[in-house]
Formats: structure tokens, sequence, C-alpha cells
């Protein structure tokens, strides 16, 4: 397991440099630069060169990239040139919003999905499959955008009952965290939701015929323990690599329902670097998310040898 | 009151082209400790037979559309899944065709012969633990106690095959039924798990009902024989009268075309009797061997021949039993 655990690791090094290099060249390709936002609509050209060279935003670019990589390897991310603040502090203070946002959603969608998955496949065929599925289809159809707006427009602004938007702590006022996340939560989960109740059925079924099922209701035990030992260990293998992919989609998605909802979490950070040319925090922003991504991808995994035993043995 | 008494059994499939028969008006009984082979082509309705027995079909598409399965006294048609599954285990235990499939995959073969014991009786883990080795002793595998926590893709076909045989033997069932046990292993294999199985047998003191397209493998392991054919039982004899006097055009037929007997196991598979089974849904008229028989009649074709007594607990249904 180790030795798996090393070897996911090892293997990340290449992609966090390309998904680096590609960044750099992207941000850098765009025309544009961060002067103009730092010195303002007024800024004469002296000045912006003057900002450019004190940036070093003058030298050729691989030597910015050098400057970059020699930075980050003694773990320094830089100093974001919009906010003066140091990047990884900036991703630090953001990176709780993203995450509680990511977490929720993931709480909601492993909740929701897995178990009207589960249950759409024992009811195959019956009134309580047919809602099911047409619920995931309306999750998986309805544009998540649309759907926060719509929520927004009910929830917040008819009924009153949730903030339309803003941001508050967990550890402040855990209530009202929950209150400012909900809505967010919820239209960021719902096509995930939706595409896990279907995938999870559709997998279930499967698992369900095959001859250990059979041996398992021969052997007596009871149907509880039938559906959620003996098929839903099988089924969770296939079903934990969707999960990953899952978890990727939140993190990206957490992007736009940030704005809609003015988060101020990691994608509004992005959003406004980007649009800044805030060169250190977007090549800085990019590389933890990567980071975050390659570590679900590692954990998923992991989770996929310690749940099948075939893997297990195979990699050792 | 015998152990097991089957009448008038029919169970069908609804399909997309309508509900087919898979066995149709099949009556046998099973006293305790008898062992019972049931021989027949592949198709011919064994195993839906046996997974009628067990409640294990899955309905729909199955239904028991007539007649009854009483095991010790107790009807099991009518018995809702929770009172089924008490039944599943302690009375009947079935070990199935599938040795490399019906495994679970996931789970140690311990905890999977550990938590058949915990499903019928309270046993703490030391001596659910105990039993486990003990019965994984009984059924051949060595060093059983370390086999405990092998995962079942590290065990050959034979070895699964045993484990299996573990697990319907875990809760000391009254009945035992053997679907083609060793049809998917090799013939050395074969041999030694049929004689497990008798021996088990004796041990045990259970009923036992081995299902087989090998004819040659009842010879050696059965008390009574019944033969069926495209869903329907078509001779049930002792199995001396099965070898001795075959009655059936069938019968005959699977034993003409069966390895010689003194060595019932060495030559495999069955050969083909010419022809195939026919098509359920498009069944002749009348005797259902009658396209294949060299001895039919027209009068074969006009109705289902009835069940008639050839000699003590001897019976085929033929109409051509003299010819
Ligand atoms: N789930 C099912 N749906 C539809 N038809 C089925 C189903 N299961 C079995 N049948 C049909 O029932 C008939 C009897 O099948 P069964 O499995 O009992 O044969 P068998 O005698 O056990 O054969 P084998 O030697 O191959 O195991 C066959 O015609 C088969 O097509
Ligand atoms: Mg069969």
């Amino acid at each position: 397991m180790i030795r798996v655990i090393a070897s996911r690791v090892a293997s990340a090094v290449p992609i966090l440099i390309l998904v680096s290099l590609i960044t750099f060249g992207m941000i850098h390709m765009i025309p544009g630069g961060p002067a103009a936002a730092i010195a303002g609509l007024s800024a004469t050209p002296q000045q912006i060169a003057e900002i450019n060279h004190n940036l070093g935003l003058d030298k050729p670019l691989p030597v910015q990239l050098y400057r970059w990589y020699d930075q980050v390897l003694h773990g320094n991310l830089g100093t974001s040139l919009l906010l003066g603040q140091p990047v990884s502090q900036a991703i630090m203070i953001r990176l709780p919003v993203t995450f509680g946002l990511s977490l929720y959603a993931l709480v909601i969608t492993l909740a929701i999905g897995l178990s009207s998955g589960i249950l759409a496949a024992l009811r195959q065929n019956t009134w309580v499959d047919q809602v099911a599925m047409i619920f995931s289809i309306i999750g998986i159809s309805l544009p998540n955008f649309y759907l926060a707006l719509l929520m927004i427009i009910f929830f917040a602004v008819d009924l009153g009952w949730l903030p339309s938007g803003g941001y508050v702590p967990f550890f402040d006022d855990p209530l009202g965290w929950l209150g400012a996340m909900t809505l967010p939560a919820i239209s960021l989960a719902l096509l995930l939701t939706g595409l896990l109740a279907r995938i999870t059925r559709s997998t279930m079924l499967e698992v369900l015929r095959q001859d250990y099922i059979r041996t398992a209701r021969a052997k007596g035990l009871p149907q509880r323990q039938v559906v959620l030992k003996h098929a839903l260990a099988n089924a969770m293998i296939p079903i934990v690599t969707v999960i990953g992919i899952i978890v990727s989609l939140l993190l990206s998605g957490a992007v736009v329902t940030e704005t809609i909802f003015s988060l101020p979490g990691i994608g509004q950070l992005l959003t406004e670097a980007v649009l800044n040319r805030d060169y250190p925090m977007v090549q800085g922003g990019v590389l933890v998310v990567t980071a975050l991504m390659v570590g679900v991808n590692i954990l998923v995994d992991v989770l996929y040898a310690a749940l099948d035993p075939r893997v297990r043995y195979h990699a050792s | 009151m015998s152990l097991l008494e089957v009448a008038g059994l029919t169970t069908t499939f609804a399909t997309e082209r309508g509900e087919i028969a898979a066995v149709e008006e099949v009556n046998f009984s099973l006293e305790a400790g008898e062992v019972l082979g049931v021989v027949g082509e592949s198709g011919s309705g064994k195993s839906v037979t046996a997974l009628t027995v067990m409640g294990l079909l899955p309905r729909p598409p199955a239904r028991i559309a007539a007649g009854s399965v009483r095991f010790a006294g107790q009807e099991l048609t009518s018995l809702s899944d929770r009172e089924m599954r008490r039944i599943r285990g302690p009375g009947i235990a079935m070990v199935f065709q599938e040795p490399m499939t019906s495994l679970n995959p996931v789970f140690t073969i311990g905890e999977q012969i550990i938590e058949t014991i915990r499903a019928h009786e309270r046993a703490g883990a030391a001596a659910g633990f105990a039993r486990t080795v003990e019965l994984l002793e009984k059924v051949g595998i060595p060093s059983a106690a370390e086999r405990m926590s092998a995962y079942p893709h590290q065990l050959s076909g034979g070895q699964r095959q045993r484990v299996m045989l573990a697990i319907a033997l875990a809760c000391r069932p009254r009945l035992l039924i053997a679907d083609e046990p060793t049809t998917a292993l090799d013939v050395t294999i074969q041999a030694q798990i049929l004689d497990l199985l008798l021996d088990l047998r004796d041990e045990f003191g259970m009923a036992l009902i081995v299902i087989t397209h090998n004819i040659g493998v009842i010879a050696e392991t059965a008390d009574r024989v019944l033969v069926m054919y495209a869903g329907r039982i078509v001779e049930e004899a002792p199995v001396a009268g099965i070898f001795d006097r075959p009655a059936h055009p069938y019968t005959r037929a699977l034993l003409a075309s069966a390895p010689a007997l003194d060595a019932p196991l060495a030559a495999g598979h069955l050969p083909a009797i010419p022809g195939t089974l026919p098509d359920p849904r498009h069944r002749p008229p009348g005797c259902r061997f009658a396209p294949r028989c060299e001895l039919a009649i027209p009068a074969c074709s006009a109705a289902l021949p009835p069940l008639t007594a050839v000699g003590p607990g001897h019976a085929a249904s033929c109409i051509r039993l003299g010819a």
C-alpha cells in the first residue's frame, strides 16, 4: 500500500510541472499585463515600463519561468501583485471557503446520490425507480447557474429563508455558515447527485445479478446484509472512481458557484487574478488547486486498492 | 412425511416473447438421508427446479405458476422472504454450478463462512473461527487456519468449490443440493469433490440432491434418479433400475452416449444425443422427445404420455414402453 502511494506521489511531479508550464504559457500569451491594473487607467507608458522593470516582467520569459520555479522549490509562491499579500497567505485565507463549499456539496451528493441509486436498483422498474431517475435527469440537465439563480430568487428573495450571498466563517457562526452555504452547495451538488444516482443504480443492478449475490442469499443472510455488505462492497469499486471525478468536478464547479453567490473562495480569487493578470497569484493558485486534485486522485487509488483485494495483491 | 415433497411444480419465466415454462408439473419426494440424482441435458430445467426449491429465482421474471414445495412438512412457496431465509442454510443449502464466480471477490473465505454461521446462530468470534477452520479441514483445504484470510482469487477452481461446500455445510443443513458441483472443474478434481460430497453426506447425515448432465456421476452417488427432459420428468427409478432396465428412450440415449460406467469421470463431457432440445417457446405437442426419438410413432405427438409404472418405484412417461 505504501508503495502504491509513493509511486502515485512520484507520478504527480510531472503533472504539476506540466500544468504550471501550461498555466505560465497561457497567462503570458493573453495580451495586457498587471502594470495597467496596478497603475490605473491614467498611467503613462513610462510608469508602466517602470513597474514592469521593478517586477522583472521585462526579462525574457524563460528567465521569469526559471525564477518562479526557483522560488517555488524554496517553498515560496511569491507575492500577489494586486493584493500585495503573499500568494500562499491569500490562498490559505480563501481555501476554507472553497473547501467547505465542496465538502458540503460532496456530502449532499454522496448522501442523496448513493441512497437513491441503491434504492432505485432495489426497486427496479417501480415508481420509486422512476421518480428517482426523473429527478436525476432533471439534476443532470438543469444548468448549475440557472438553478442557482432560481433558488436565489425563490428562497432568498421571495421567501427570505436564506441569504442570497455572502460568507460567514464556520467557526464564527456554524448556523450562519450553514445558511450561507446551503443554496450554493445544493446548486453545486445537483448535477453530480443526479450523475452519481444513475451510476450507482446501474452499477448496483449489475452487481445484484452476480452469482455471489445468489450465494449470499442462499446462505440465508438477511436482505440488508446481502445489499449493504455483499453488493455494495463490490459496487463501490467502480463508484469510487466516479466519486474521484466528482470531487474534481466539485472543485472546479465551486469557481462558478462562488462567483454567483459572492463567496470569497479560491474561485473568486483566481477569477480576479486572471482578470488583472496577477501572474504570481494565477501561477500559485493553479499549482495549489492542481496539487489538491492530484491528492484526491491518489486518495481514490488508495481507496480503490483498499476496496478490491485483487488490486491490492496485484500491486504489492 | 418425506423431508422434501415437490408436487405439480411449474416454474415460468416472463420473456420478451411471452411466458415460457422452464419446469412443468414436476413431482418428486426425498427422504431424510437419501441421495437423489437429477440428470438431463443442458437446459432441461434442473437448475430451475433446484433454485425454485431454494426460493432463489428472481421474481419477476420467474413465477411459480403451480404446485407446491414442502420441506419437513412446511410449505415453502408461500413463505415470506424473511421466513425463507431461515430455511436457507440450516434447512436447505446449495452448492452452485459456477465455482469461479459464486464467492464474493472482496471478502476473505473465512469471513464468508463465519457470516453464514452468524446469520443463523449466536456464535462468538472465537467459536465461529474454530468452527470455520474445522469446516475448511473437513472439505480438504490444506493449512486451513492460514487460508482463512485468503481471498477467492487466490484459490483454484477446485478449492473454491470446496469453500462453497464448507459454506453450504456451515449450518449442518438437512438437505444439500449440489448443482453440477463438478462440471466446471477438471476431471481429477471432479472425482475428489464427488467423493468428498458422499463422505460428508455420511458424516452430516443429510439428504443430498446431485444434479448433473453426466449420467455416469449418478451411478456412483445416487440412491434414486430423476431424468428430466425439456422441463419435465420423463423417468424416475432406483439407481439400479436406471442402469439395468432404462425404460424411456431418452434415458437409453443418455446411457448410450455416456462414458463407460467403470470410468464415468474420465471421459469428461457427455457426447451429444443427435438433435437438440426443443425451444421452450415452440415445444412439440405430445411427447417432447418424439422429434428426436427413434421409436416415435404418430400417436406420440398426440398427447403428453402419462407417467406409467414399470417396476417398484420405477416409472416412465412413454407410450412405447414395450417397444
Ligand atoms: N432467468 C431466466 N430467464 C428466462 N429463461 C430462463 C432463465 N433461467 C433459465 N431459463 C430457461 O429455463 C430452462 C431451464 O434452464 P436450467 O438452467 O434449469 O437448465 P439446466 O438443466 O440446469 O441446464 P444446465 O445443465 O446447462 O445447467 C432453459 O430453457 C433456460 O433457457
Ligand atoms: Mg443448471
